[in-house]
């Protein structure tokens, strides 16, 4: 009785232990030497929920060309992805707002990706097609409260938005010009939560990355101009934002790390990006 | 038999550290979140942190004053408690006293069931069911609010009120309840009047318990409540003081961050009041 105790203790540590080796692993492709085309080793990126979709699909296309690479993705969201860069718990952190001056006086450097439209949505039912970004703005600082003034139903709206920190919401704001004046009735944490919500109730406006809004909802026209691709590209779509990637300005990446840096930013990637609903930068 | 000796100390040093590790962990939740909260209640004035109205944590003029916090997790609470108690109470004397054992059988495994399930399911059927009934039943424009907290919140505190009351109940000696009826007391007075009076404490220690776990929360009621940092309203958007920690903490950084640790803080002391209330009514069940 008492040695089969004892053995399992020693098997439950040897588990333990094992874990702890599994996570080192990561760091062991340093001794790769570079421009060896055949990198293997794990590529860990860490950030942005809203970049969900598009790194997800590079990563898919990044394993799929480089056998024995191991992609893996952190949604964690932009301020803990810049964090994980700084504390050395990934390779490439994913950011879908600018660098804050704070942020780049640690040592960090940018480089964007793509480009994201942040669709302003509402529920199916609701008839308003059209708005401008002022009136947008007027809506979310809560001087327009009703549908009914804009052409719509006699329902009052719901003003829908994300958490303070989040990088939808900052770029939102910053572009309409809205920043700390937004009075929400709803602050959701992610992407999705906001889209469900916004379905679900016929006065609701919010607003989400153009990538990830589904036929659940209805994107508004902004000034005019329906959001797609080609509106966020040419810039006459105005409520779009940044995707960015995060690296340490001194430290050298990892071979896999910096090939795959190298092949998101190259023209090769560019078709795998637009599959993913964004723009690339490059 | 020496060795004997040996193997005994060995096996009860190893059962030592491993007791150990769970004190150390509370220890260094402690003492971690101490340190880490208190800088930004320092920085910000206690008054201004515990009493403020407003919370604009990235606003250019930032604010945090968690007051809004405090009152919706005690609202909400209280609420949940006023609905889930008398139905949990009523539910446990039913089970214990009166139900016949296979009902009896069925319903206990209902209610472990209930106690299963995950969180975020809660919140997840609270928000696409509850939230638009309430807003269609009291025609008001959206129904992520308080109230719908407390609906969640009260299912969720059901079964272990149910548990530990009915645990407390059956626990009463069967000599009082004989004595009652033998004096002519009928079945529902003796229940109430015998019974529950023997099983207070455990009762009290089934409410405490509902409280701690109903605080607490924090998946459920952020689906369900809106979380938006208003002062506490029935039909309002609301954020609980564990909704306020879990929503911003993704994408924090500087003082910001460092006011959602003093909020996990202030959270921590009350679950530490809750604890020392409900230990409270358990020893004295046991002294009596």
């Amino acid at each position: 009785m008492k040695i089969k105790k004892i053995g399992s203790m020693i098997l439950a540590t040897a588990v333990v232990a094992s874990m702890f080796v599994g996570c080192g692993s990561n760091n062991n492709n340093t001794s790769q030497t570079e421009n060896n085309t055949s990198v293997q080793g794990t590529v860990a990126t860490d950030g942005s929920t809203s970049m969900d979709k598009v790194i997800g699909a590079l990563g898919e296309s990044f394993e799929n060309e480089n056998s024995g690479v191991t992609f893996t993705y952190n949604p964690t969201g932009s301020g803990s992805g810049i964090k994980a860069v700084t504390e050395g718990r990934c390779d490439i952190g994913l950011s879908s707002r600018a660098l804050k001056d704070s942020e780049k006086e640690t040592g960090l450097e940018e480089t964007t990706l793509a480009y994201d439209g942040i669709a302003v949505i509402v529920n199916k039912e609701n008839s308003v097609e059209d708005l401008d970004i002022e009136t947008i703005a007027k809506i979310y600082k809560g001087e327009i409260k009703n549908w009914k003034e804009l052409g719509g139903n006699d329902s009052e709206i719901v003003v829908i938005g994300r958490e303070a920190g989040s990088g939808t919401r900052d770029g939102f704001e910053e572009i309409t010009k809205t920043k700390d004046s937004c009075t929400y009735r709803q602050e959701l944490t992610s992407t999705g939560d906001v889209i469900t919500t916004v379905s679900s109730n016929p006065g609701a406006i919010g607003y989400a990355s153009l990538a990830s809004v589904k036929d659940t909802v209805k994107a508004i026209k902004v000034g005019g101009v329906t959001p797609s691709e080609e509106t966020v590209k040419d810039g006459s779509y105005k409520i779009q934002r940044p995707f960015m990637l995060i690296t340490k300005k001194d430290t050298q990446l990892s071979p896999v790390a910096q090939k795959f840096f190298e092949y998101v930013t190259s023209e090769k990637a560019s078709e795998v990006i637009y599959g993913a609903g964004v723009v690339p930068a490059n | 038999m020496k060795k004997k000796q040996l193997v005994e100390n060995i096996i009860h040093g190893v059962f030592l550290i491993l007791g150990l590790i769970t004190v150390g962990c509370v220890l260094l939740i402690t003492v971690y979140l101490v340190i880490s909260g208190i800088p930004a209640i320092m920085e910000i004035g206690f008054n201004d942190f515990i009493f403020g109205k407003t919370w604009a944590s990235t606003a250019a003029q930032p604010q945090y004053g968690i007051l809004p916090f405090i009152l919706t997790s005690i609202y909400g609470t209280a609420g949940a408690i006023a609905i889930g108690v008398p139905i949990g109470f009523l539910c446990s004397v039913y089970l214990s006293k009166m139900a016949k054992p296979k009902f009896k059988a069925i319903m206990e495994s209902a209610v472990s069931l209930l106690a299963g399930i995950p969180s975020v399911i809660y919140g997840l059927v609270g928000m696409l069911v509850l939230v638009p009934a309430i807003r269609e039943l009291f025609d008001i424009p959206d129904g992520a609010s308080l109230f719908a907290a407390i609906i969640v919140l009260a299912i969720m505190i059901l079964p272990s009120i149910i548990k530990v009351s009915m645990t407390a109940l059956d626990a009463v000696p069967k000599e009082y309840e004989d004595a009652s009826l033998a004096l002519g007391a009928t079945d529902v007075e003796t229940y109430f009047k015998i019974s529950v009076p023997a099983a207070k404490s455990g009762i009290a220690a089934a409410v405490v318990l509902g409280v701690g776990r109903a605080i607490g929360e924090a998946m459920a009621v952020m689906m369900v409540s809106g979380n938006a940092p208003n002062m506490p309203e029935l039909f309002q958007s609301v954020r609980f003081l564990t909704t306020a920690v879990a929503s911003e903490m993704a994408y924090s950084s500087g003082l910001q961050q460092q006011a959602l640790f003093s909020i996990a803080l202030v959270l921590f002391l009350f679950i530490m009041l809750i604890n020392a209330t409900l230990n409270f009514f358990l020893k004295r069940e046991k002294g009596e």
